[in-house]
């Protein structure tokens, strides 16, 4: 073990020094490896954009067009999506829509069902703020996107994680596709999919599953592969047809770790309702917009904050649902109780105008205060802002930008590779690697190191907070409700409300995107470690404690470090979320591959845009692989896996 | 038939022979027009979506992104498109109509102004402005200065997609001043608001028709003013190894529509094109909206009122 230790600190200490050496002096001796030369570009933006005009435009079965086959897709989901829609907001004809008593108070009996008194009054509370704060119209039009794509990216996370249980040659297959779907950024990809699915509602639909599904389907595998083979074994002995074995055995005792993923595929198609609102989908996202275009803060709050409470809301009835709660009532008296409830609203309204739209009178509004917030804290505190945000820039950002971007590609190439060998072998050394070079070859180099440098400092911070406030949360249960509302809201209220703000106190420029990308990377790191913590057995902790172990020792000594496959995740989905928020980053001026993305998207350029979308995801999958090869060596070390 | 030769336009001519020459009769589909995110084009959106439906069709708004808009208007799930600017949506719009699935019906009577900006006050540090020239002094570039730009000017441009040029405009000029670029539209204003609230030194590239014009007091800096020829031919202007040694140019903001507009809604593809609004009546109406209080509704139902006569020419 030692000798092992030994061995791997001089490994180490050996190629830094080379790769030292090389950078002081290896620059005139080689210039190709410090900048790819132009000659040897890849014209991959080209070939990408010849590849999507065939696609868009040529590509056919014969008999129809593959953009025939994709607008027929796009028909089918419409039609439900127009049933929502209508129910929900614009009504049919004469028959006017659910006014907001009506929906609230389903929504209240469904809460009742599914959790109980507590989870109705959270559920009427919940539309009851969207009603008294008068987004109503708007929510009930993102709901009913909401509405259609929850589940058809549930239901397709669940099937592609099935089948990828079944058959391991798939599940090797799909693996990267769901790296990609999940990282490269949505701005990529907008235009075809715009043209291949029509501009409207539906585009939107679908971009949210594609972005969607990924984590769905990660947690099937996941949670499958842990199902207990007792559990099989016993499955087999009685007899049970593959149906079964699938429905009864192992899909009810996977259900935690699905919860899970139903829990991020509602964050996360909540996520994308602001990009949703730019490609006609209209909603809450839409009023986020359009009220930061005015600077009015406050009814961009009011709009964010709208989304963060059908996201609440959503997600704690499905996660209720899930429990089975002995003593509940049927479902034909809950069906009885919701069908009183809309003749009893709707009775209201013939009598009560105020019953199907919310009195404008009762309307409550934020109005100025929070720009008068901004307003307080730039006039009277921009100066000592100012003073902290150039210390950070000058001393810390700055300076790790210019290293990063000075480096060779061909130093990173090895040094990624030599890290990938120690931790998985000559595959994994050969895939980071590689893609170092793939990144090198497309002439992005920079705008990928510039990512690295603002994700890379961006994960550190998030970790940084993140770590102690889970390690709080799992030791003190009394916190976790309140936290888990915090990060939620963090997961879901768009960053714009927030990152406006940000530029009238610290300007546009990195500080700013770094604020952003910090405040929503952290949820994963806070979430995944008190999960873990909280997961430890209370019989190794027990067996500490009978030793004479301090508190800080149970923590250090057993809790950390039995939890450290989880916490090795969280750090995974750290760097997943800070990539994913390059887009917005693009926003304030960053100059990364998140801005290269969005100048593509200003110049229709599909082929750009997917190069520099994919440069990103290979950055993630270097992280991530060589994150799991980190876990498994740290799981083998403790025994938990042979 | 007077009237109707009249009223024949381009647009509808070409819809009149597509229909083998009887007048093509007006789809019932909605039209689409597409909304995005800033007042003013909400407003000459909705104008537009009034008129139309005083000519009987029916009307439907999308609420579409600036530049995927495109997209859409190409394979025509989309079809108009009412305020595409030179200065910020050319290149998008020169693609699209390339491919012959879209097509410009002509300006909508707005000039579009960009240049560079500054709160009135700060001329106390800069007596020389308006004139470029009082830029060139290091005192005055100090003033502007920030940390990470001294001792040059910081100049907050925009979006690095709306081009500009202001880089080379400052090589050309010889302006101590340093480019830095806002990402969106949105964190260019919220510096111009910050540095209001705190009287602060700010200087930025600001259009119009805009609310931040009207609302705050400043004014544009006045650089040679532009030509063609100053974008294309070194010699031209004070700097003669350099182009871009002038201002920025004023461009029309055009309508733009899918191409079957013409032959599935005559009147719609008639009506688009002969629309036409200026700048003044446009600032005082965002003005009344952004600054006042009122709603694009009541706003654009006003001018219909007070413009029946205008817009019936539009629509017969």
């Amino acid at each position: 073990m030692a000798g092992r230790g030994i061995r791997a600190v001089v490994v180490w200490a050996g190629a830094l020094a080379l790769l030292a050496l090389f950078i002081t002096f290896g620059k005139p001796l080689a210039p190709w490896a410090f900048d790819w030369p132009r000659a040897a570009e890849l014209p991959a933006a080209r070939w990408i954009s010849a590849l999507m005009r065939w696609l868009l435009n040529d590509a056919s079965f014969g008999l129809f067009t593959f953009r025939d086959l994709t607008r027929a897709v796009a028909a089918v989901i419409d039609l439900p999506y127009r049933a929502v829609l209508g129910l929900l907001s614009g009504g049919f004809g004469a028959l006017p829509p659910l006014g907001w008593l009506a929906v609230t108070g389903l929504a209240m009996v469904i809460g009742h069902r599914a959790g109980g008194w507590a989870l109705a009054a959270l559920s009427g509370a919940g539309f009851l703020f969207i009603a008294v704060f008068g987004q109503w119209t708007s929510a009930m039009v993102t709901l009913a996107s909401i509405l259609i794509a929850v589940p058809i990216g549930i239901a397709g996370g669940l099937a592609l994680g099935l089948a990828a249980h079944r058959w391991p040659g798939l599940n090797r297959a799909i693996t990267p596709a769901l790296d990609l779907m999940q990282t490269i950024p949505v701005f990529a990809y907008l235009v075809p999919v715009l043209i291949l699915f029509g501009f409207g509602p539906v585009a939107a639909v679908i971009a949210t599953v594609i972005y969607a599904m990924p984590p769905m389907t990660r947690i099937t595998q996941l949670s499958l592969s842990r199902v207990p083979s007792e559990l099989r074994d016993l499955g087999q002995m009685v007899g049970c047809s593959r149906h079964q074995m699938t429905w009864k055995v192992m899909i009810p005792s996977a259900r935690e770790g699905l919860m899970v993923g139903v829990n991020q595929v509602i964050m996360l198609s909540l996520n994308m309702v602001i990009i949703a609102s730019m490609i006609g989908a209209g909603g809450l996202g839409f009023d986020v917009l359009a009220a930061l275009r005015r600077l009015d803060f406050g009814a961009g709050l009011e709009a964010g904050f709208a989304i963060v409470a059908l996201a609440i809301v959503l997600d704690r009835i499905s996660q209720a649902m899930a429990q089975d709660r002995p003593g509940a009532r049927a479902g034909h008296s809950y069906l009885l109780v919701a069908l009183a409830v809309l003749v009893l609203a709707g009775g209201l309204t013939m009598v009560l105008p105020g019953a199907q739209d919310y009195p404008a009178e009762a309307r409550l509004s934020t109005g100025t205060f929070w720009s008068d917030v901004v307003r307080h804290i730039n006039v009277n505190y921009f100066d000592a802002l100012e003073a902290v945000k150039n210390f950070f820039l000058l001393n810390l950002m700055i300076p790790f930008k210019r290293f990063l971007i000075g480096l060779p590609w061909l130093g990173v190439a090895a040094l990624l590779a030599l890290a990938g060998w120690r931790l998985g072998g000559a595959r994994l050394a050969a895939l980071s690697g590689g893609l170092v070079v793939v990144i090198a070859a497309t002439g992005l180099w920079e705008e990928a190191m510039t990512t690295v440098y603002l994700c890379g400092i961006a994960v550190v911070i998030a970790m940084l907070i993140g770590l102690p406030i889970g390690v709080l949360a799992a030791e003190r249960d009394s916190l976790w409700p309140g936290l888990k509302l915090v990060i939620d809201t963090l997961q879901t209220l768009p960053s714009f409300v927030y990152l406006m703000p940000a530029v009238m106190l610290f300007r546009v420029g990195d500080f700013t995107a770094l604020l952003a990308v910090v405040a929503y990377a952290i949820a994963p790191a806070i979430r995944y470690t008190a999960l873990g913590l909280q997961g430890v057995d209370a019989r190794l902790v027990e067996a500490g404690r009978a030793m004479g172990c301090t508190r800080g020792q149970i923590l250090w000594r057993i809790k950390l470090r039995l939890a450290l496959p989880e916490i090795l995740l969280g750090l995974n989905q750290t760097i997943m979320f800070a990539l994913s928020m390059l887009v917005i980053t693009a926003l304030v001026g960053t100059r990364d591959l998140g801005q290269e993305v969005y100048i593509a998207l200003t110049k229709a350029d599909a082929g750009r845009g997917l190069v520099a979308g994919m440069c990103v995801a290979f950055i993630a999958i270097i992280a991530d692989r060589l994150i799991q090869g980190a876990a498994r060596r740290a799981r083998a070390r403790l025994g938990l896996e042979t | 038939m007077t009237v109707i030769a009249k009223s024949m336009t381009a647009a509808s001519l070409l819809a009149l022979l597509s229909a083998g020459g009887a007048l093509a009769q007006d789809s019932s589909d909605p039209v689409r027009l597409t909304l995005h995110d800033w007042t003013g084009q909400l407003i000459t959106t909705q104008l537009m979506g009034s008129v139309l439906q005083k000519a009987g069709l029916t009307v439907e708004y999308v609420q579409a992104d600036y530049l995927a808009q495109f997209a859409g208007l190409e394979t025509g799930d989309l079809h108009i498109a009412m305020e595409i600017w030179e200065t910020t949506g050319r290149e998008a719009m020169d693609a699209a109509t390339a491919t012959g699935n879209v097509v410009n019906l002509g300006p909508t009577g707005m000039q579009a102004k960009e240049e560079w900006w500054y709160p009135a006050y700060m001329v106390e540090q800069c007596p020389g402005l308006p004139d470029w020239e009082a830029l060139k002094e290091a005192a005055c570039a100090e003033a502007f200065a920030t940390a990470e730009t001294a001792p040059k000017g910081r100049y907050l441009g925009g979006p690095v997609t709306w081009g500009g040029f202001d880089e080379e405009r400052i090589e050309a000029l010889d302006l101590p001043f340093e480019v830095i670029h806002a990402g969106t539209d949105a964190a260019l204003f919220a510096e111009l608001e910050s540095a209001i609230q705190r009287e602060a030194p700010v200087l930025l590239w600001v259009y119009a028709p805009h609310w931040a014009p009207a609302k705050f007091e400043g004014d544009w800096v006045a650089f040679p003013e532009y030509t063609a020829e100053c974008y294309t031919d070194p010699a031209w202007g004070i700097n003669p190894d350099a182009a871009y040694d002038c201002g920025k140019p004023f461009g029309d903001i055009w309508k733009v529509v899918w191409s079957g507009l013409a032959e599935k809604w005559p009147k719609a593809a008639a009506a688009v094109e002969a629309f036409s609004i200026d700048n003044d009546e446009m600032g005082a109406m965002i003005t009344e909206v952004d600054l006042n209080g009122a709603s694009v509704e009541s706003v654009v139902a006003g001018w219909m009122e007070q413009n029946e006569a205008r817009w019936s020419g539009w629509i017969d």
